[in-house]
C-alpha cells in the first residue's frame, strides 16, 4: 500500500507532490492525459496576481498573497521563467473610481504591497501604449507572469527526481473507502493508499462526492478563449493590464507572456462540458473587441494562435482546501481557479503539511530542492551556445526555427523525468511550435526525433492523447 | 571566416543567385541551406510543370532543383548544409551572419555583401483565426505534403482543404492519387488563389469541388478531426448563418497563403514592405541596407519558379557587379546619394505593389523588368504605368488575377528623361 | 448539332481559357489559345485525353523511404488511378538516379515510369 495518492497532475497536484516528496512518502500521482499540465493548467492567463481581487478572509485571498511571494525564490530553485512586470487595473469611467479603491482597499486588507492609484495621464507616462480612454488604474507592482507549462514541468520533474511516481494515461474510475485507506480504481488496474488528494481540477467534485457519499461540491466549468500574438508586438505593454469591468461586461486582460509574446483574454462563459476546449467565432471576436479598449491599437492582425481555457469554479467561490470530514485521509485541493496559478505554491505547501502530519511523517534529509531547467539556445549568449554545442553536437541543429530550438533541447526534453511523449510535451518543454509557424516546419521533425528517441514508428507518435496521432498511415494504403 | 558574398538559403533563389554571381566572377561565396540537402522546398514539389521558360521543357521540382544544383556543383560554388543563420547584424561595412549546425557548431562570418533566399512559409490556422477544437489532423498543405512526398507518409483518409493556393491544389491531386479521399476545397475569396491550369488538373480531373465564398466555421474532434463545417461568405466574407454544412473528414489541410520569411532581415533592419512582407528593393535587387540583396519568396512570393530562378540570377549578377565597384572605390560610394534620386514605384487601383520599389536610372540596364499582383480579378482590362501626366506604357491583358504574377518592361530611355524622384505609378485602367 | 466546349489548357502556367465548336461532334473551330499548344490539348482532350503522372515509389535501403517518379510521357487521363496502383508493388533499392525506370510500359501504355529525384544509398 502507498502512502499517498494524489489525483491530477496539473499546476495544484504537481505542487502538492512537490511538496510532500520532502519527506519519507511512498506518493503516486494519477493522470488521465498523457502528460502533467494538461487540464486548466495548460490555458490560462500565465499571471500571478498581486492579490486585491479577493475577499479578505478568503482562502483565495490568504493563499494569492503567499503564493505570489513564494514564485520568485521557487522560479530560482526551479529554474522557469518567471517575471515581476507589474500590474495595472485600468478605469475607464469616472463612475469607475470607487470600485477601484475598493479594490484597492482590498488589496491592503489582504497584505498586498506597494497598491497605488494612479491618475490616467500617470499611466500612460508608464505604459505608453495605454488607451487614452482610462481615467485612472490600480498599480500593483508584486504582480507578475510565469509560465504555467514550465512551472507545472518543473515541479513535476523535481517532485520525480525525490521520488515520487507518475502515472499518466490513466483514469481514474472509482474510489472506494476501505479500513483506514483508499482503493483507487483506474482503466488500468488498482492502487491502495493511506491518503488521496483530490486535485482533479473539473471533475474534483466528482471524486469528493463519491467519497462523501452525497452530493457536497458542484464545479462549474467557465470557459475562456484567449488570442496569442506574435513576438514582434511582444513589448506593446510591459504591465499587464486588468481592466474594470464597463458597460460591455467583466473586462479582459492584455499582458506580455514572459516569453515575449502578447496576450488577450479570456471571455467567461459557463459550460457544461468540462472539456469543452473548442473556440468560438463569437468568443475570439468579444476577446479582440474588449481587449481593444485597453490600448490605443491591438495588433489583431498578429495573432499566431488562440485557445481555450476551462477553470473548476467551485459554487460556494472559495478554495476547497484541506480534510475532508468524516473521511480520514481524504484532502481536496478543489475549485482551484484563478488566481489558483498563483497560489500553487502555497496550496502545496499547505496541504503536504496537513498530510505529513496526519501519516506523521519525517522529512528527507536528502530532499533535492533544485531543478535545472533545459537550455534555452534562443536566450543563451554567443560563449554559451559554443560551450553548449561543443558538449553536445545536436545543440547545434536547429529543428523550430521560429522559436530557435534545437534537437538537443528536444531530446534533452524527452529523457528528462516525466519526459515529454508527445508532440505537445515537447512544445510545452521546448516551445518547438509554438511561433509563428505554429509547427509547419518542425513537427514532422518533432515527430521523427521523438518516434527515434522512444524507439516506436512516427505513426505512433501524437499530439497529445491517445487517438490525436499524426499519421494514418502509408501512402497507397487505401488503393 | 570572412567571405566575399554570402547567399542564405539553398533552395531555388540562393542556387541560381550563387551560379549567376560566380558566372559574373565572385569567387569567394558560400550558400547556407539549413536543410539537409539544397534545393528547398523544390524536393517535396514532386509534381510537373516547372521549367517550361527556364529549360523550354516539363519538369518536376526535384528535377528542377537538380538542374541547378549540377550547375552550382560545375562552378565548385562551396556550399554547407544543416546551417541555420540565427543572426544577421551590419558591423560598419561588414555584414555579419551567425550560423549553427551540428557539424560546425556556431560561427560568424563577415561578408561584403550578403544574398538572402530564405523563402517563405505557410499561413497558419491560428492567424486565420479559425474557431473550434485543436486537435490533430489539421496541416499546412506544404507540411502534409512534406509527409507524403518525403516520408511517405499519410496525414489523414479522409479530407477537407481550406485555401485554393496552388500547394493546396496540388495537394488535393498527391492526396487522392495515394489513396485518401478529398471531399472538397473551400476558398473564402470569390476567385481562386491558384493557378487555373491546377483547377483543371487537380480539381476537375478528379471531381474535386471548389467552393468559393466560402469557408470553415467550425472544427470538431477532441484528438483527432472529425468534421469540419464549412459555411457560404457574404460580399464582406462573413459566413451567412444557416449556410453551414458539416463534412466528417480527419484531415483539414490549409493552403491560404504564403509569408516571406524576414526574421533576419528584421534583424538587420532591412525596411520591408507591408504589402509584400518582403524588403523593399531597388533596380538592383539591393535593399535598403547596401550590399545586402533580397530575391525569390523572401522578396514576394512568386506563382512560378522560373522567375524566381530569373529575378535570383538578376540579383546574384548584382551582387557580383556590386563586389567590383567596391573594390574599385575600396568603399561603397554613393547608393544613399542616388537613393534619394531614384523613382519611385506604387500600385494603386488594383495592383498591389511592384518590386523594385525604386529604381536608380542610371544603375539600370536598357531594360528592366519589374513584377507585381493584382488585387483581384479582371477581365479586359489595360495596365497603365505613368509618371505624373506621362503615360510610360500601356498594356491590354485579357485576364488578370491575384494567383499570378504579373511582368511589364521599363526602358531606360523613357525613365532617364523623367525627373529625379519621380513617381511611377502602376494601375488597371478597364 | 453545333456543341461548344470549354477547356483551361494545362499546358503552361498561362492556363487560356480554350473553346472549341463541334459540327456533329466534329471540331470546327478553336478560339481563345495563344498558342498552338492549345489548340492541340484541347483537340487531344476530345479524343485521347492524356496526363503525367507524378507519384512515389518505395526504396529499399536508401537515406529517405521512398522516392519520387513520372511518366516519362503522358498516359491515358482514364489509366491514372491504375497506374498508381501498378506503382504500389514497385520497390527499387538505392541508390536512384534522376532518370532510372522504376517501371517500364505501365498500364501497357509502352510509356515507362522513371526515377525524378536522387536517392543515395545508406
Amino acid at each position: 500500500m502507498r502512502d499517498v495518492i494524489i489525483l491530477g497532475g496539473g499546476v495544484t497536484g504537481c505542487s502538492i507532490a512537490r511538496e510532500l516528496s520532502r519527506y519519507r512518502l511512498d506518493i503516486l500521482v494519477i493522470e488521465k492525459n498523457s502528460d502533467v499540465c494538461e487540464g486548466t493548467s495548460k490555458a490560462n492567463s500565465g499571471i500571478v496576481h498581486a492579490g486585491y481581487d479577493a475577499h479578505p478572509g478568503t482562502l483565495k485571498a490568504k493563499l494569492n498573497v503567499l503564493g505570489n511571494e513564494k514564485m520568485e525564490a521557487l522560479a530560482g530553485e526551479l529554474d522557469f521563467p518567471f517575471r515581476r512586470n507589474g500590474s495595472l487595473v485600468l478605469c475607464f469611467e469616472e463612475s469607475g473610481r470607487e470600485t477601484l479603491q475598493r479594490l484597492y482597499d482590498q488589496g491592503i486588507a489582504n497584505g498586498v504591497k506597494g497598491l497605488e492609484i494612479l491618475e490616467g495621464d500617470t499611466v500612460r507616462a508608464l505604459e505608453p501604449e495605454v488607451s487614452e480612454d482610462v481615467v485612472a488604474a490600480l498599480h500593483a507592482p508584486t504582480g507578475g507572469i510565469v509560465c504555467p507549462f514550465l512551472l507545472t514541468i518543473a515541479m513535476a520533474e523535481n517532485a520525480a527526481v525525490n521520488g515520487v511516481e507518475f502515472q499518466l494515461n490513466t483514469e481514474v474510475t472509482d474510489i472506494r473507502e476501505t479500513e483506514g485507506a483508499y482503493e483507487v480504481l483506474t482503466d488500468k488496474g488498482s492502487e491502495r493508499a493511506k491518503v488521496v488528494i483530490n486535485a482533479a481540477g473539473v471533475h474534483a467534485d466528482v471524486f469528493h462526492n463519491r467519497v462523501a457519499g452525497r452530493e457536497e461540491l458542484k464545479i462549474i466549468p467557465r470557459k475562456g478563449e484567449y488570442l496569442l500574438m506574435d513576438k514582434n508586438v511582444g513589448t506593446l505593454v510591459s504591465h499587464t493590464l486588468f481592466q474594470l469591468p464597463t458597460k460591455l461586461g467583466k473586462g479582459v486582460l492584455v499582458t506580455p507572456t514572459v516569453h515575449g509574446n502578447l496576450l488577450a483574454g479570456p471571455t467567461a462563459v459557463e459550460i457544461p462540458d468540462g472539456e469543452n476546449t473548442a473556440t468560438t467565432a463569437e468568443g475570439l471576436s468579444d476577446v479582440q473587441k474588449r481587449a481593444a479598449l485597453s490600448v490605443k491599437a491591438l495588433p489583431t492582425r498578429q495573432v499566431i494562435t488562440s485557445f481555450t481555457g476551462v477553470r473548476a469554479h467551485e459554487q460556494k467561490g472559495d478554495f476547497v482546501i484541506g480534510a475532508m470530514e468524516g473521511h480520514p485521509g481524504f484532502f481536496d485541493a478543489a475549485g482551484i481557479e484563478s488566481p489558483g496559478l498563483t497560489c500553487a505554491p502555497a496550496i502545496g505547501e499547505l496541504l503536504a503539511g496537513q498530510v505529513a502530519e496526519y501519516l506523521k511523517a519525517e522529512k528527507k534529509p536528502d530532499f533535492e530542492p533544485r531543478r535545472k531547467g533545459i537550455p534555452n539556445m534562443a536566450l543563451v549568449s554567443y560563449e554559451e551556445r559554443q560551450k553548449l554545442i561543443a558538449d553536445n553536437p545536436l545543440y547545434g541543429n536547429v529543428i523550430c526555427r521560429c522559436e530557435l530550438v534545437t534537437e538537443g533541447e528536444i531530446v534533452d526534453a524527452i529523457h528528462r523525468p516525466v519526459g515529454a511523449t508527445t508532440l505537445d510535451g515537447v512544445k510545452r518543454r521546448t516551445r518547438a511550435g509554438m511561433g509563428r509557424c505554429q509547427s509547419g516546419f518542425c513537427s514532422p521533425k518533432v515527430v521523427e526525433i521523438l518516434a527515434r528517441e522512444l524507439g516506436v514508428d512516427p505513426a505512433q507518435i501524437r499530439k497529445n492523447n491517445p487517438g490525436s496521432e499524426f499519421l494514418t498511415g502509408y501512402i497507397k494504403d487505401g488503393i | 571566416m570572412t567571405k566575399d558574398l554570402v547567399i542564405i538559403g539553398g533552395g531555388p533563389a540562393g542556387l541560381a543567385a550563387a551560379v549567376a554571381a560566380r558566372k559574373a566572377g565572385v569567387q569567394d561565396l558560400l550558400i547556407l541551406e539549413r536543410d539537409n540537402r539544397l534545393g528547398g522546398i523544390l524536393n517535396q514539389c514532386i509534381h510537373n510543370g516547372f521549367g517550361l521558360h527556364t529549360f523550354k521543357e516539363e519538369l518536376t521540382g526535384p528535377e528542377y532543383a537538380e538542374r541547378f544544383i549540377r550547375q552550382a556543383a560545375e562552378l565548385q560554388i562551396p556550399y554547407k548544409l544543416s546551417t541555420m543563420v540565427v543572426d544577421l547584424r551590419a558591423e560598419g561595412p561588414d555584414r555579419v551572419v551567425t550560423a549553427m549546425s551540428r557539424k560546425d557548431g556556431i560561427y560568424e562570418i563577415r561578408a561584403k555583401s550578403v544574398v538572402l533566399a530564405m523563402g517563405c512559409r505557410e499561413r497558419s490556422r491560428g492567424a486565420l483565426n479559425i474557431p473550434g477544437y485543436r486537435p490533430a489532423g489539421i496541416y499546412t498543405a506544404g507540411t502534409a505534403q512534406r509527409y507524403v512526398n518525403i516520408e511517405g507518409r499519410m496525414p489523414g483518409r479522409s479530407v477537407v482543404i481550406l485555401g485554393s493556393g496552388d500547394i493546396g491544389l496540388i495537394m488535393a491531386r498527391r492526396m487522392t492519387l495515394e489513396g485518401a479521399k478529398v471531399q472538397c476545397v473551400a476558398e473564402l475569396q470569390p476567385y481562386s488563389g491558384g493557378l487555373k491550369r491546377n483547377i483543371a488538373q487537380c480539381l476537375n480531373d478528379f471531381d474535386i469541388p471548389l467552393l468559393l465564398s466560402h469557408t470553415v466555421v467550425d472544427i470538431k474532434g477532441k484528438e483527432r478531426v472529425e468534421s469540419v463545417t464549412i459555411a457560404e461568405v457574404d460580399e464582406h466574407l462573413k459566413p451567412i448563418p444557416g449556410t453551414e454544412t458539416e463534412y466528417p473528414c480527419d484531415t483539414l489541410l490549409l493552403s491560404c497563403g504564403l509569408l516571406p520569411e524576414n526574421e533576419l532581415s528584421g534583424k538587420l533592419g532591412v525596411p520591408l514592405s507591408p504589402i509584400t512582407g518582403g524588403p523593399l528593393v531597388n533596380e538592383s535587387f539591393e535593399t535598403g541596407v547596401s550590399g545586402v540583396f533580397a530575391c525569390g519568396n523572401v522578396l514576394h512570393v512568386h506563382d512560378l519558379v522560373d522567375y524566381v530562378s530569373e529575378e535570383a540570377s538578376a540579383a546574384g549578377e548584382q551582387a557580383a557587379k556590386y563586389l567590383t565597384e567596391l573594390s574599385e572605390t575600396s568603399q561603397n560610394a554613393g547608393q544613399d546619394a542616388s537613393a534619394e534620386k531614384a523613382l519611385r514605384l506604387r500600385g494603386q487601383n488594383g495592383v498591389r505593389y511592384t518590386v523594385p520599389a525604386t529604381i536608380r536610372p542610371d544603375h539600370m540596364a536598357d531594360t528592366q523588368v519589374i513584377r507585381f499582383r493584382v488585387g483581384a480579378n479582371f477581365r479586359d482590362a489595360t495596365i497603365r504605368v505613368s509618371a505624373g501626366d506621362q503615360v510610360l506604357l500601356s498594356r491590354k491583358k485579357n485576364v488578370l488575377a491575384p494567383g499570378e504574377m504579373e511582368q511589364l518592361v521599363l526602358k531606360k530611355a523613357d525613365l532617364e528623361q523623367l525627373p529625379a524622384g519621380s513617381e511611377i505609378v502602376f494601375e488597371i485602367a478597364q | 448539332m453545333t456543341e461548344v466546349k470549354e477547356f483551361t489548357c494545362i499546358r503552361c502556367p498561362l492556363g487560356c481559357n480554350v473553346r472549341a465548336t463541334l459540327e456533329d461532334g466534329k471540331i470546327t473551330e478553336i478560339t481563345g489559345n495563344t498558342c498552338p499548344r492549345g489548340a492541340d490539348y484541347v483537340t487531344k482532350e476530345l479524343t485521347d485525353p492524356r496526363r503525367i503522372v507524378t507519384s512515389l515509389v518505395k526504396v529499399s535501403g536508401g537515406e529517405l523511404p521512398v522516392v519520387s517518379v513520372k511518366t516519362a510521357a503522358d498516359i491515358p487521363k482514364g489509366d491514372m488511378q491504375r497506374c498508381v496502383q501498378e506503382l504500389k508493388a514497385v520497390e527499387v533499392k538505392a541508390p536512384v538516379r534522376i532518370g532510372d525506370v522504376v517501371l517500364a510500359n505501365v498500364c501497357g501504355s509502352g510509356v515507362d515510369v522513371v526515377a525524378t529525384s536522387n536517392v543515395a544509398a545508406v
